[in-house]
Formats: C-alpha cells, sequence, structure tokens
C-alpha cells in the first residue's frame, strides 16, 4: 500500500511538517523510524502538515514519512461487535497483549481480527447483478446479530462465482464478471459519511420505555439529543438505561476525552450489563471506543469519526443504531487543540472557526435512511456536553444545540432529590414532537398529545405557583391553585420519576404510560369538578384511590388494577360531598 | 550526538533559538554551558531542518551568544534505583540535600506513557485518613485522584501534611510512600513542610521534589512529570502503594502559560494555552491501578483558585478530570475551624466502591447521607435565621440548625495530630444524629438504627 515516501521537516508537539510527499488532504501516513500513525491536514508549498495520533518525542528531522496513499479508514467486518477500541480502532485488549499496560508507539494492530473463520452463507448467486450496497450472504456474528456481507458501496457488477464455507475477512468470498475479488473485509474512510439512498424523515419515536422522554421529550429514530454532562447529574445510569431499554439493535459507545478510572468502571461493567429483551450480555450488540484524556489529542479527535462510521455500517445491514458520545465537549477542545497548534485563526474563546461545522457534519450522519440496497436502517446520537464552568452560553454547547432537536436536561438539583430520571421537565425540550404525534396518534391514543400538553400545562402552572408557596406558603394559596399542586405533585411522583432498578418499573411501554397519565388527568377533572361541587379540598385530597394510583405503575400486569382504582375513583367523588 | 554548537542566534525569555547541522529530535534533553562554565538544561520544543527552538529550565540568564549547546539524543529521562526514597531533589530532579547523584538501577522517560484504559483495575480500596470530613462523607480510595481546591491563605498545606502522614489502608501493613512535588512554593513553605516530613519520621519513606517560587517558572513544568514517573517506578516496578502530593498546581498552570506566551502562541481561556487540558490529563491520568499490578498511585493535587473562584480554568478543567474534589472553605476557617473542609461542595466520584459492608462499615452511605442532608438543611436555615430571627423557627428547624452548628464543632473540627479511625468517625456521625427524634432519620434503614443508633447500642 505505501507509496512514496518523504521526509520530516519540522516537530512541535503534535503537528509535523513533512517534504516530498504526494499524500492528498487527510491521507494516513507513517512519520518517523517507528511509523507513527499520522494523518495530513494541510499543505502548504513543498510541504506537508501532519497531525500525529501518537505523542512524537525524539522523531527528528530528516526521519523518513512514509505515505499510504489512503485516508484513515476503519476496517468494516464481522468481529466488530463486543470490540473495545482506542480512537483509531485499535483494539485495546490486544494492545495490553502487544505492549504491556502502558500504550506504547508506533503499533498497529488490525481493528477486527483477520485470522478468525467466520461461516458466510451466500444470498445471491452466479449470474446475480449487483449493485452497490446488495447484501451478498450473511455471518452470524452474534448469536442474535446476523452479520450482513454487502457489496462496497463503489461497486457493481455481476457474480462470476460465490462461495460458501468458513472464511476469514480477508478471504475472497466472491468474485465479479470483471475480476474483481471480494473479501468480506471493506476500508471505509472514516471522516466521509457512507452513502444511503435518502434520510426519511423523523416521523418514528425511538422508543425508551422512559415515561419522561417518551412522554415529553422523545427522540425520533435517527434523531439527535444533548445532555449536558455536568458533575453528579446521573448521566451514566441514564446512559446505561437507555442502551439497555431502547428499541435499537447496535450500541455505538464514544467515550471521548474522559477519565482512565470512568473508562475502567465501565469497561468492567458494560460487559456484566445483561440485554433484558434477550437476556444475553448487551456487549453482544455493542462497540465501545475508549480514548481517555490522556491518550494522544489527534486520536481523540478522529474518535468521533471512527465511532459513527462503524454506526453507518451496520446502519447500511438495515440496523437501528444508538451511538452516545461523551463528551462532545472534549472533542471540541481536542480541535481547538490542534487548530492552534496549526496556528489557525482562532474565533470564540479560541476554538476553530469551523467549529460549528464539524459538529453539524458529525450530527447530520445521524437519521433514518433507505440503504443502499432499500432497507431502513437508522442512527441516533445522544452527545453529552460538559459546558465549562456550567455556564451554557459557551460555543460548543450553543453549537450544539443550534443542531440537535432533542436537549434533555439533566438537572443535579434533582438528583439531590433522589428524582430519577433527573430531566428537568422545564428545560428540556423535543423539536420532533409534531413530527412524531401522528406516530402516537395512529399507534397509541389519539388523546396522546392532547394529555401531554395538558399535563404540561399543569407542570407549568405548578412551577409559577411554588415560586409563590415559597414566599407565602401553600396555606395561603386559594383552593383551586392548591389541587393544582397536588395534581402536579401527582404527575412529578407517580409519573416522571422512574426507578431505574425496579424491575418493572425501569421499563415502561407507551400503552402504560398512556393509561397512567390519563388516570393522573381524570383525576384532576374530578377533583375540579368536586371543587366546584363545595367540596373542600382537603377531603378531595384525602381519597385513597390517589395513593392506590401510585403503586400501579409498579406492576408488570397493570390493567385489571387500574380499572379498578379509576372506578374507586370514580365511585368516590360520586359520594363525595 | 555530542556535537556542541555556538549557533545560538536568538534568546527571548525562556527560550533559545539555535541553528543546528545535525537532526535533532522533538522533546529531546538539551545542554547548555554557559561562557562561565555553568551548565543549564533545556528541551527541544520545536525543531526543523534548520532552527531548534530550546526551553531552559534553569532560565536563560547568563546565557549569551558565545554559550555553547550540545543535544544529547535523548528524550529527559529520570534516573531512578530504590535509594530514590527519603531524597531532596530539585524541581529538575538533581539531589538538593548535599547527597550523591542517583546511581540508577533504571531510567525512565519522563513523558509518561497512557495506561491503556483496558488495563486499568476499578479503585476499589478504602484509604483511612484520620479526616472524619475525607473519610466519612468524601472517601478517598486507592488509585483516586481528589484535588485539594483551596484559596490563598487558607490552612491547605496542613491538611495535605496530616494526609501524608495518616494515610493508611485498613488492617494491612503495606509498603507506602509519598511522593512530594511542590511547585513555585515559598521558601517558608518548604521549610514548612520539610520540618514536618522530618519531625514525623515521614522523610524515609517520601521523595521529595522542591521547585521554590524564586526557582525557574520553566523548571515547574518538569515537576511534576518527574514526580510521577517516579511514582510510577516505586507503585509498578517496587509494588508499593504511592500518595502523590504536589502543590501548586495553579502555579504549574502559571509557568504553563508564561511558556505559551513567550512561543507566542495562539492563547485560550483567559490566555492560558489551548492544550492545557491535555497537559493536566497528562499528569492527572497518571494515577491509578493496573490489573496484575500490587502498587497503585493516589493523586492528591493541591491547588488555589484565584479569587476563590471555582469557574476559573485551572479548577475547572482540573475538576472535569479529576475524580471530585475536597474544597477548602474561608468561611469554616474563619470560624477557627480546622480543617476547614465544606463537604456540602466537596465530592468523592469514587467513594461508593470503596465504602459499605466488606470495605469499611455498612452503615456508611446511610450516614454519610443523612448528615450531608441535615448539614446542608442547617446552612441553608442560617440564611432564613438572619432574616426572621431563631424564634420564628419551627421546632424541626431549630434541631437541625443546632446539628448543623455541631456537625461543624464536632465532625469537621479536629486536631492537626488527630487521627480518627473510621469507626470513629461513623460513630460521632451518630451521637450527633442522636440529638434528632428518630423519625427524621428517613435516610437510614430500620435496620441499621437498630444496630448502630447509640440509643440501642447502650441496652446491649
Amino acid at each position: 500500500m505505501e507509496v512514496g515516501a518523504g521526509k520530516v521537516y519540522r516537530i512541535a508537539g503534535p503537528v509535523v511538517q513533512a517534504t516530498g510527499l504526494k499524500s492528498h488532504m487527510y491521507d494516513l501516513v507513517l512519520v518517523g523510524e517507528e511509523g507513527l500513525m499520522s494523518e495530513v491536514i494541510g499543505i502548504a508549498g513543498d510541504k506537508h502538515v501532519i497531525q500525529v495520533y501518537e505523542d512524537t518525542a525524539g522523531v527528528k528531522p530528516g526521519e523518513p514519512v512514509k505515505e499510504t496513499g489512503a485516508p484513515l479508514v476503519a476496517q468494516l467486518g464481522p468481529g466488530i461487535l463486543t470490540s473495545i477500541y482506542d480512537g483509531i480502532q485499535r483494539p485495546l485488549p490486544q494492545l495490553v497483549e502487544a505492549s504491556g499496560n502502558f500504550i506504547s508507539r508506533g503499533l498497529f494492530v488490525d481493528g477486527i481480527d483477520h485470522k478468525k473463520k467466520w461461516e458466510f452463507t451466500p444470498v445471491a448467486k452466479k449470474g446475480d447483478k449487483v449493485e452497490p450496497g446488495q447484501t451478498i450472504g450473511t455471518v452470524q456474528e452474534q448469536l442474535l446479530i446476523k452479520h450482513k456481507i454487502m457489496m462496497p458501496p463503489d461497486k457493481r457488477g455481476t457474480i462470476k462465482e460465490v462461495h460458501s464455507g468458513n472464511f476469514n475477512v480477508e478471504d475472497t468470498i466472491c468474485v465479479l464478471e470483471d475480476g474483481t475479488e471480494l473479501p468480506m473485509i471493506q476500508y471505509w474512510p472514516v471522516r466521509r459519511a457512507r452513502p444511503s439512498r435518502s434520510k426519511e424523515a423523523p416521523t418514528i419515536p425511538l422508543r425508551t420505555g422512559q415515561r419522561v422522554i417518551d412522554g415529553f421529550f422523545s427522540l425520533a429514530k435517527g434523531g439527535t439529543a444533548a445532555i449536558p454532562g455536568g458533575f453528579g447529574t446521573g448521566k451514566t445510569v441514564m446512559q446505561q438505561t437507555l442502551s439497555k431499554w431502547s428499541d435499537v439493535d447496535i450500541v455505538v459507545y464514544v467515550g471521548c476525552g474522559e477519565r482512565g478510572n470512568e473508562m475502567a468502571d465501565l469497561l468492567h461493567e458494560f460487559p456484566e450489563l445483561v440485554d433484558p429483551r434477550t437476556d444475553r450480555p448487551l456487549m453482544e450488540r455493542s462497540i465501545v471506543y475508549a480514548n481517555t484524556s490522556n491518550m494522544p489529542v489527534a486520536a481523540r479527535e478522529a474518535s468521533i469519526y471512527t465511532g459513527i462510521t462503524t454506526a453507518e455500517y451496520y446502519r447500511d445491514m438495515g440496523y437501528d443504531v444508538m451511538m452516545t458520545a461523551d463528551s462532545t465537549s472534549r472533542w471540541a477542545e481536542a480541535m481547538r487543540e490542534l487548530s492552534s497548534r496549526l496556528e489557525e485563526m482562532p474565533g470564540e474563546e479560541g476554538y476553530p472557526a469551523y467549529l460549528g461545522a464539524r459538529l453539524a457534519d458529525f450530527y447530520e450522519r445521524s437519521g433514518r435512511v433507505t440503504t443502499l440496497e432499500g432497507t431502513e436502517g437508522s442512527i441516533s446520537i445522544v452527545g453529552a456536553v460538559s459546558p465549562p464552568g456550567g455556564d451554557f452560553t459557551e460555543p460548543v454547547t450553543q453549537n450544539t444545540l443550534r443542531i440537535t432537536k432533542v436537549f434533555w436536561a439533566l438537572d443535579s438539583k434533582l438528583t439531590q432529590r433522589r428524582h430519577f430520571p433527573s430531566i428537568n421537565w422545564l428545560d428540556s425540550y423535543s423539536l420532533y414532537d409534531l413530527a412524531l404525534e401522528p406516530w402516537f396518534v395512529e399507534n397509541v391514543s389519539p388523546d396522546w398529545n392532547k394529555n401531554k400538553r395538558r399535563a404540561m400545562e399543569i407542570l407549568q402552572e405548578n412551577a409559577e405557583l411554588e415560586e409563590i408557596v415559597m414566599l407565602v406558603g401553600s396555606d395561603a394559596l386559594p383552593e383551586d391553585q392548591q389541587l393544582t399542586l397536588e395534581v402536579a405533585r401527582m404527575i412529578i411522583n407517580f409519573w416522571l420519576a422512574q426507578s431505574a432498578f425496579h424491575p418493572v418499573d425501569t421499563f415502561c411501554p407507551y400503552k402504560k404510560q398512556f393509561d397512567l397519565l390519563k388516570a393522573i388527568l381524570q383525576f384532576r377533572d374530578h377533583a375540579f369538578e368536586a371543587l366546584a361541587r363545595g367540596v373542600p379540598t382537603d377531603v378531595i385530597l384525602g381519597t385513597p384511590s390517589k395513593d392506590a394510583l401510585a403503586k400501579v405503575r409498579l406492576l408488570e400486569d397493570y390493567e385489571p388494577e387500574l380499572a379498578k382504582v379509576q372506578a374507586q375513583m370514580e365511585s368516590e367523588f360520586k359520594t363525595m360531598a | 550526538m555530542t556535537k556542541e554548537y555556538k549557533t545560538i542566534n536568538e534568546i527571548k525569555g525562556p527560550l533559545l533559538f539555535v541553528e543546528k547541522t545535525e537532526p535533532v529530535g522533538y522533546n529531546e534533553l538539551v545542554e547548555i554551558r554557559t561562557e562561565k562554565g555553568e551548565l543549564k538544561r533545556g528541551q527541544v520544543l520545536d525543531t526543523s531542518d534548520q532552527v531548534v527552538v530550546v526551553q531552559v529550565f534553569e532560565g536563560t540568564g547568563g546565557l549569551g551568544k558565545e554559550s555553547s549547546v550540545k543535544f544529547t539524543g535523548d528524550v529527559i529521562k529520570m534516573p531512578l534505583s530504590p535509594d530514590i526514597i527519603g531524597r531532596v531533589l530539585s524541581g529538575s530532579g538533581q539531589p538538593r540535600d548535599g547527597g550523591p547523584p542517583i546511581v540508577p538501577d533504571v531510567s525512565k522517560d519522563i513523558s509518561g506513557a497512557a495506561i491503556n484504559p483496558a488495563a486499568r483495575e476499578k479503585p476499589r480500596a478504602f484509604i483511612q485518613t484520620g479526616i472524619s470530613t475525607i473519610d466519612g462523607t468524601n472517601t478517598l480510595v486507592r488509585g483516586q485522584k481528589l484535588p485539594i481546591f483551596s484559596g490563598a491563605g487558607l490552612p491547605h498545606n496542613d491538611v495535605a501534611l496530616q494526609i501524608a502522614r495518616q494515610a493508611k489502608a485498613l488492617g494491612e501493613a503495606e509498603s507506602f510512600a509519598v511522593v512530594f512535588c511542590a511547585m513555585g512554593i515559598t521558601n517558608e513553605e518548604a521549610q514548612h513542610f520539610m520540618a514536618d516530613f522530618e519531625r514525623t519520621g515521614a522523610l524515609e519513606r517520601a521523595v521529595v521534589f522542591l521547585n521554590l517560587a524564586d526557582d525557574p517558572a520553566v523548571e515547574r513544568l518538569l515537576t511534576p512529570q518527574l514526580g510521577l514517573t517516579t511514582a510510577e517506578y516505586l507503585a509498578f516496578d517496587l509494588d508499593m502503594h504511592v500518595l502523590v502530593i504536589y502543590t501548586d498546581m495553579t502555579n504549574y498552570c502559571e509557568a504553563m502559560r508564561q511558556m505559551g506566551a513567550a512561543r507566542e502562541e495562539v492563547p485560550g481561556r483567559r490566555g492560558y494555552p489551548g492544550y492545557m487540558y491535555t497537559t493536566l490529563a497528562i499528569q492527572y491520568e497518571r494515577a491509578g491501578i493496573i490489573t496484575g499490578k500490587n502498587g497503585s498511585i493516589t493523586q492528591f493535587p493541591i491547588l488555589t483558585m484565584p479569587g476563590d473562584d471555582i469557574t476559573h480554568p485551572i479548577p475547572d478543567l482540573s475538576g472535569y478530570i479529576t475524580e471530585g474534589q475536597l474544597i477548602v472553605s474561608r468561611e469554616l476557617h474563619r470560624k477557627g475551624i480546622y480543617p476547614p473542609i465544606d463537604i456540602r461542595p466537596s465530592l468523592s466520584r469514587l467513594m461508593n466502591s470503596g465504602i459499605g459492608a466488606g470495605h469499611t462499615r455498612e452503615d456508611h452511605r446511610a450516614v454519610s447521607d443523612q448528615l450531608y442532608a441535615y448539614y446542608a438543611e442547617g446552612c441553608d436555615l442560617r440564611g432564613l435565621v438572619a432574616i426572621v430571627g431563631k424564634e420564628a423557627l419551627s421546632e424541626r428547624d431549630r434541631l437541625v440548625l443546632e446539628f448543623a452548628d455541631a456537625f461543624e464543632q464536632k465532625f469537621v473540627n479536629q486536631g492537626r495530630d488527630e487521627d480518627r479511625s473510621i469507626f470513629d468517625t461513623l460513630d460521632i456521625g451518630w451521637n450527633l444524629l442522636q440529638a434528632l427524634p428518630e423519625t427524621m432519620l428517613t435516610r437510614i434503614d430500620d435496620h441499621l438504627i437498630k444496630k448502630y443508633h447509640p440509643r440501642y447500642r447502650k441496652k446491649e
């Protein structure tokens, strides 16, 4: 693959200049005697500007720079699932084997095992005309995940021969009439989005089973969401809950510039999580990228692209993929650092002027698509932002919020009150609301959106009333407002709060979400009707059915109990005087 | 590679611009000799075919165009042997105690490779510091990096010293060492540290790196790297549990800014370089435990927040890398409480993995949560009392208010040499909670109350 070589001219930190190269922008080159993985990021006169993914200490001018003639690519094929990678898709456990406990330089390890044999079952046959992205055959990658071996997005032809049997990823499994030999493995440049036939509108919700998300701030399949990753906001539990319960097939987690001990925790814990729907380890459908804050900054910058490329590959097989990027602020800081080494003109707070464009490019790789083959797949992105000093006006947060459609405002005050999930219902928003409404009307209930808006109005009113209560106490409020406070409390405690550790409550289907909220709103209507009749508030608030309602969400088969509670409520209010 | 050059063509601040003919490696160690024969050391910051930029650790004073520059062909390495324990070294690793140079068993590259996350062990071993506000409510575990955020004029150094003296694992006699890195501290402070180390015999198991306020700022950039390389040697080659204390990270970051300005870099927030996050991360992330190794590195960085401002870039970026923080409070200090650690904004992110049955005691989490909750509430009530007066409080509120005062006096406050066991700490907590009616102990399970509440224990 090596096509030429040049010489190092200048070294300053992770940025190297070299002469005598013919490489193009973003081509991968190997710098120095040790062959450090690097990428061309600029060309000025006869010099190439190169960012090195590893530490450059000791590299001298005059050392060779080898060209590879190709950009930074991800290796795509069976064997990606269950892997734990660094930012440039080197499997970390294999790096331990190769270089010990510390990551040393100049190591190259394949992203997927090139020796392992997989059983390939063709679906295309001799004489078939195959188009880009079309499935040639399948491999059972994990017990429950079938890996489609597809035509590379830039190749088409007629199949001359196709083999079945056990092969490693480099073996030829298919030959085209024009003589092209196809192995299972594909190489794809990480900075380029993999093509699809068309992008679809975000009209299907991503079911998470979390009432506050599905009910209030739903994410569409193929949508983007941002969460602030402040101190102690319950981000980790939230991410694990999403990974466990969302109706996606594949989970890609990118730990970008985070703490080593935290990653160690994740790497120990993630493999132990069990997929509640299949009882199989969650890891079997996951891919983890761990590029901690002390690993080279250029690899941190690349990790987001490597992650999204693997996500796209599984999307192309027709799977629904969720990618979590934690944290995009660290990614932006990597960009800033490299930009300042390149002596670029800084934008706001030293970030490069192209920060917004890069963030947009990344989030735009999400989406629900019709693949080249005509199936449907999606990538939903949940990006964490860590605003310095908790200041949401800083550039990374602002640029992110401009692009992402959903914001789940994790609130440490709620965490302290032990209210989980700690998503603040006043600050959060979802811009998919309108697009998703028809789906909920058709698939859950015509009243879904109406009830949601009513609940939201009550919470909004509650927030205003609480301010008054702080000043004068709740006894000073008129009776109807006291009722509103109580109904809001029911929505917050019986509906928004949800225990991730309760076996039943951890996942709540749409129908149950709807029924529970409906029952609370029924209580509200009854209560106000009773109040109009002249029933005193303490009598209304003392109804036993109110407390019975609190327990319904903890039942698996909740419907009979809910019907009973509702009937009880009817009769209690009827006899109330 | 021993060629000497006399081709300095520019000196600017701590930087030398040298013309040369041989290729010089990035980060290479450089020896510079003044005309008077004085030896200085430096490091290559930028190297190209014609010009090399060198930063001089001992300052460029006395250097001129006639000074000679020798490129050693090697990156900076720290000479290491078991004899290093008990030594006092300068901020650039030279003997400062009048002793002989270290005869190395091994020399290690100081830049420090990243620990592979897949090779890391999850930190979970409890360290007892003997300080209630740490052990009880912000527990330290082995392999953690827990900074002390302080302000000018507060007794953070005393706290650090007390931790260095008292830190131990429960029930085990294991080899234990302290690496102490001082960056830009005053001579007086340094003497205070040294006197304490000598008084308590701590020096026998410590390695001290001293860069004082009047030592060159550039040297400071080297000090933590040397200290952490030493710590890695002690921990992963000699199987010791190492506690690294460095003070003051603010001086270190100032030095970084100074160098950035001298190199005419594009500044980031408040003039600090854009790579400050990565540079800090490289130091802090050298804490940890490696699977299959017996040793560990635990870090206690101390930093003074300029203007007590926690959103300043130095504490802010640190907080995103470290696993929590201990906040030294001016308010508590003014009240005469030592150690003035305010538990409300303090946090230990790894606390949960190091406490409870099997680590400390089963009631630890619950007691800590309960103390925390009423102390926070009591502090809030003080604000209210200032407006409406104590008489306007309900009975419950008055109890909580009194609890908060007692908490500061009995739990937070302790002697500089008082080494409380974790069980003492928890019992002090219980004694304070005893003043509240049992129905108010909502965060504690009934069976724990029955087992540990003083009221029930006395009956036994």
